[in-house]
């Protein structure tokens, strides 16, 4: 499966804003952060501040903080603000099922649609933190360089 | 009882092996997180899981003040489906009112613990997919797919 921008940037937003909930960001410190511009973020985080799961915050200072639970929001409550995940509107079934041959392999193809679904539904933001927990360099305090956790 | 058998978690709870005045009240909780009455079921696994086999079966609780606000049973299964052994989890409940603050997590690392003490380092158990909540504990836990697929079939 390959998720669109939008959809990878969200993810990236969502994480950086609820790994410290109280933490305001801009979307140019997320953006500098991921290498992506500030006005593509800036869509991805309206769209994501009309779901509730990050406000805006004014003034000086200002930026975004994250709104949502991430201990119940999943990667699938992220994604489909921005695409489709499953079924023919993500392009998954063969649209044309007139056939006895295209119906069976929109059934294989729906079978793992369902996984997709439920993998993508099960994985919280939280569980994304422990997992990112686990690859993240951290940052060697003595030479102000990266170097990799064990 | 032995004091590896009991332990008290953040959440103020104390996890212990289930006894025979527990039997109520997880049929009772079970009832209401699954909207099922499963009396006759839960009180078979009341008298195997605490009486027979009980070096590989495993059935604690989770009680507050008093009151029993969770339970995990699990096993020890071999060679099944080509496996060598491992622990599995069968059932875990939470009282919906005391999720969120540690007493699945403390009720499936007993149990994990205990499977370790057993000699089986993999645990397994399997979920309906469309069982988010559960799945996302799981999840948070540290487990993912296995190798295995469950396959089935409509025999009507």
């Amino acid at each position: 499966m390959k998720l669109q921008t939008a959809s990878r940037l969200a993810i990236y937003a969502v994480l950086e804003l609820s790994a410290d909930p109280g933490r305001q960001l801009s979307a140019a410190e997320i953006g500098d952060k991921y290498g992506i511009s500030t006005h593509h973020l800036s869509k991805v985080l309206h769209t994501l501040g009309r779901a509730g799961l990050v406000r805006s915050v004014r003034g000086a200072g200002g930026g975004y903080m994250f709104s949502g639970n991430a201990r119940r929001t999943t990667l699938l409550d992220v994604i489909v603000l921005f695409e489709a995940v499953g079924g023919p509107d993500a392009g998954g079934a063969d649209q044309d099922a007139g056939t006895a041959e295209a119906a069976a392999l929109n059934m294989v193809l729906g079978e793992i649609d369902e996984l997709t679904r439920a993998t993508l539904n099960s994985i919280t933001l939280s569980t994304m933190h422990k997992l990112t927990a686990g690859t993240r360099p951290s940052v060697d305090k003595g030479q102000g360089r990266p170097v990799t956790s064990t | 009882m032995s004091s590896r058998d009991m332990s008290e978690i953040d959440a103020k709870c104390t996890i212990r092996p289930a006894e025979d005045r527990d039997l109520d009240q997880v049929i009772a909780l079970d009832e209401r997180v699954t909207d099922i009455g499963k009396r006759d079921y839960i009180t078979d696994l009341f008298e195997r899981y605490r009486t027979r086999r009980p070096d590989q079966r495993f059935f604690y609780v989770a009680e507050q003040s008093g009151r029993v606000i969770g339970f995990v049973i699990g096993e020890i299964r071999a060679w099944e489906f080509g496996s060598e052994p491992c622990g599995w989890v069968f059932a875990i409940s939470v009282d919906p009112d005391v999720r969120e603050d540690g007493v699945g997590a403390a009720l499936l690392d007993r149990i994990s613990e205990r499977f370790r003490e057993a000699g089986v380092n993999r645990l397994r158990t399997m979920i309906s997919r469309n069982n988010h909540l559960l799945m996302s504990f799981f999840r948070s836990r540290g487990m993912i797919a296995g190798p295995y697929l469950q396959l089935e079939q409509d025999l009507t």
